[in-house]
């Protein structure tokens, strides 16, 4: 009893001061904002005083397993089905802003811009389809390969309700105006600090998971996640940092200015893809491909080689998104060679998720999910040799500013983390919700081809888009003038743009195929079909060592 | 480390680590995948000493090729102009009502307006300078205010209504309807009449009536027959281009309360062969005229613009 009180006392206190802030905010944004937490303050006020049991159902809409096993999975229930919503909401955003940018009549003035839907396909993709991901597997694996269960579990369930908020939060501030209009760091200070709370609750969580394990070693998909957790934390400190204009109100003004604040920003973007959507996404690569194939990792050696050559190369990398700028030359030179460097450190991760494969190359034609996870890795090392490129700067010089990097992002983000997720995924549903299988194994086959050939327009297009538009801008006439208009370079793309939608229209359907597959599978229902082939589950080996001892 | 074992399918040894079922084994680095990380560990080092690359406590190092990329910049621009000098100084020099005589001339200031149009103009005037409401298509014969090159030059150096350039083209057609000094119903009369002016309207008693209204109000500007006067930069009524829309509606608007739209005066913000090369440009759209004086003296040949 008197620790529902304490509880209830603190979602009061919570409820009361965003009350408090929302009728003293100094613009109407904020205002909705603290609407917004005092609800989520409401809500958890309710569910504390309240006699139902949410708990129960929650698991009956979730329709959690009778006997949910002995890892706390709870948080990855949640976060898979969390993933799969939010991926679904990012990628409808990506390919509406993909039809604007080919007809403009498509902008909604002022919440349906271009320029406020950007950041919403941005962030709802990278922080809340990845990022949940990157949570729900993270909480997973490092309960398995730690043989544990979560240190923490109540702050484990904090981390994740509270980046559901966060995310919330993020996205109607875009629709909203309210941005500091730093790329994939645009929520304003309010959410910064919510967010930098919710990440040292999930460090915490993680690392006394970790403190807990029964094996005597950490295994490397736990040392990708701790990189991943460690330097985001790092980074999205430094880069936030700003003083508010007013406690209750959404602006803030950054501390770097000018060419330091760029540098700021392009150090923590940069990193933003490499550690969070190369270091995560190569840690849940190290669990679920030997899972999968069945297949020992193909070299110890070269993991740890290629995991400290790539977390000390790369956060150097930041400045080449800022060459031929006031960025002083010497930095440019610095951002470009261990760019150059990172290469290799790149691939050592494709090749130790590839080589797995060694004796079960087999499965790529009878395993939907093994081969899921091959285009991933292939996808990952194309996107990981063209960054080196992009980063010289004789090439840099034509590609920077066109769309060959919106290209390059997205065979990265489509074809790596889409597709190494989405795998993910399909391992998890039945293990999770203790299902003999999947619902379907041949509408993975189906997802597989839809998401490959829709990448492949997306990516085809927008590198012959950016590569025209690159020689369009540097054309000079036999006079010496330049020969194009930033207007004629735009009607050359148009065609470009609309294979770049086509691409997304059959990338957004094979993630149809996945909901309907997962929603299926969740409900416990299996398709008639030839069987695939598929890893073997035994529920009786999947438990803590402690348990195991009894 | 008891559990090292050789696994059958790869011949090789594992780690005798184990989590999960997962085990690793301990295949040595890929020979190839070592020396091309070490190349390009050479290569950054070699770049490195050829390039600025290291910060120190008063600026970073220099490299040895001595590169800036301002200097870079630099130079490629000073070759640009280089090889524009010789255009530019012969543009500079010639009147630019002798500028048709040198095709040659003509050409290379067509091909360097249509460069800086695209730069300044395409804003307003469109890419394919065409124009839209409230802006005029700069392809067709209708010039408000002269259409030979000197006439389009000092439209670009003056600007039209810019304040603070007292030869700026100024013309400001009255609000008849907003000042009181017609009626609805006048303004309804006029515009009839105005649309019979192009054949749009058949006569009518209203445009009869509007006749009356528009001798006494708008011929002192735009003429008798409605043809627009150029001195007033007063526009022509009687043919097909419209700058505010050609439908009863947009008339009586205009007649009622009229757009009074803007260029900038170019002469502070272009140099004045930039200025000369866009006027030869704009000149050569299409409907570009020929000097009046020029064309009446028959001992000088006129270069005919397409």
């Amino acid at each position: 009893m008197e620790t529902v009180l304490t509880r209830a006392g603190w979602w009061l206190a919570a409820l009361l001061i965003a009350v408090v802030a929302m009728a003293a905010a100094a613009d109407s944004g904020f205002a909705i904002h603290m609407a917004i937490i005092a609800l989520a303050a409401f809500i958890g006020l309710w569910v504390s005083l309240g006699r139902t049991d949410y708990g129960a159902l929650a698991r009956g809409f979730l329709r959690t397993p009778a006997n949910p096993g002995r890892y706390d999975d709870d948080p990855v229930r949640w976060g898979i089905v969390a993933t799969v919503f939010w991926g679904m909401a990012g990628f409808l955003v990506g390919l509406y802003i993909a039809f604007q940018l080919a007809f403009p009549v498509l902008n909604f003035e002022p919440y349906l811009n271009f320029g406020r839907l950007r950041p919403l396909h941005t962030s709802a993709v990278i922080f809340a389809f990845g990022g949940n991901a990157l949570i729900a597997t993270s909480f997973y694996v490092v309960q398995r390969t730690c043989r544990a269960r979560l240190a923490f579990p109540g702050l484990a369930r904090f981390v994740f309700w509270g980046y559901q908020l966060f995310i919330v939060l993020a996205a109607t501030g875009y629709l909203l105006g309210i941005t500091q209009s730093k790329e994939y760091a645009e929520p304003e200070w309010y959410i910064d600090w919510w967010l930098t709370i919710v990440w040292v609750a999930y460090l915490a969580v993680f690392v006394g998971t970790i403190v807990r394990r029964a094996e005597p070693h950490i295994y490397v998909a736990n040392w990708f996640y701790l990189a991943f957790i460690l330097t985001v934390a790092m980074l999205h400190v430094v880069n936030n940092l700003d003083v508010p204009a007013s406690i209750v109100g959404a602006k803030s003004y950054p501390v770097f200015a000018g060419v330091q604040g760029a540098l700021v920003q392009w150090w923590y973007g940069h990193n933003a893809v490499g550690f969070f959507l190369t270091a995560g996404f190569l840690a849940m690569m190290y669990y679920f491909v030997p899972k999968q194939a069945e297949r020992p990792v193909y070299s110890y050696r070269l993991s740890i080689i290629h995991f400290w050559s790539l977390i000390f190369l790369y956060i150097w990398a930041g400045p080449h998104h800022l060459h031929y700028t006031a960025l002083p030359d010497w930095a440019q030179t610095l951002g470009m060679v261990f760019s150059i460097m990172l290469w290799m450190p790149s691939w050592g991760g494709m090749i130790n998720g590839l080589m797995t494969l060694n004796g079960a190359w087999d499965k790529v034609r009878t395993d939907p999910i093994i081969r899921m996870m091959v285009m991933a890795l292939a996808f990952y090392g194309m996107s990981t040799f063209e960054g080196p490129m992009l980063s010289i700067k004789s090439v840099n010089s034509l590609s920077h500013y066109t769309d060959w990097t919106i290209g390059h992002v997205h065979s990265g983000a489509l074809g790596w983390n889409g597709m190494i997720t989405f795998a993910a995924v399909y391992y998890l549903v039945p293990r999770l919700w203790e299902r003999e299988r999947l619902y379907s194994l041949r509408m993975v086959n189906w997802h597989f081809w839809l998401a490959t050939v829709g990448i492949v327009f997306y990516a085809a297009s927008m590198w012959v888009a950016g590569i025209t538009q690159g020689l369009m801008w540097r054309e000079y006439g036999a006079d010496g003038y330049l020969v194009n208009s930033f207007a004629d370079t735009v009607a050359a793309l148009h065609p470009m743009y609309i294979m770049r939608a086509f691409g997304g229209i059959l990338y957004l359907a094979g993630a149809c195929v996945m909901v309907w597959n997962v929603w299926l599978t969740i409900a416990g229902k299996l398709r008639e079909e030839k069987p695939m082939s598929d890893a073997p589950h035994d529920p009786e080996a999947d438990r803590p060592i402690a348990v195991l001892a009894e | 480390m008891a559990n090292k074992r050789i696994d059958e399918a790869t011949d090789t040894e594992t780690v005798g680590h184990e989590w999960d079922g997962i085990e690793e084994l301990n295949t040595p680095l890929p020979r190839w995948w070592l020396w091309t990380f070490y190349l390009t560990i050479i290569f950054a080092i070699a770049y490195m000493i050829a390039y600025p690359a290291w910060p120190l406590i008063e600026k970073g190092t220099e490299g040895m090729l001595g590169w800036t990329s301002r200097g870079q910049l630099a130079n490629e621009m000073s070759v640009a102009d280089q090889a524009r000098a010789t255009v530019r100084e012969r543009l500079a020099r010639i009147p630019i009502e002798r500028l048709p005589d040198d095709s040659d001339l003509m050409r290379a200031a067509v091909s360097g307006g249509r460069a800086a149009f695209k730069v300044n103009c395409v804003q307003c005037h469109g890419a394919g300078a065409a124009g839209s409401k409230g802006y005029p298509n700069l392809n067709d014969d209708e010039w408000l205010w002269g259409g030979d090159l000197r006439a389009i030059e000092y439209t670009l150096v003056h600007g039209i209504r810019q304040h603070g350039d007292i030869e700026t083209r100024f013309s400001m057609m009255p609000a008849f309807g907003r000042d009181g000094l017609l009626t609805p119903d006048q303004i309804r009369d006029v515009s009839s009449y105005v649309l019979t002016l192009s054949g749009k309207e058949e006569q009518s008693p209203a445009a009869s009536r509007g006749a009356d209204l528009f001798a006494a109000n708008c011929v002192v500007c735009h003429g008798e027959n409605g043809q627009g006067l150029r001195e007033f930069g007063a526009p022509n009524l009687a043919d097909a281009i419209w700058l505010y829309g050609s439908d009863r509606e947009q008339i009586a608007a205009q007649i009622d309360n009229p757009s009074h739209g803007m260029m900038p005066s170019w002469s502070g913000r272009l140099d004045p062969v930039t200025i000369k090369m866009l006027a030869a440009y704009v000149h050569s759209l299409g409907g570009g005229e020929d000097f009046v004086e020029v064309a009446a003296d028959p001992a000088i040949e006129v270069d005919e613009q397409p």
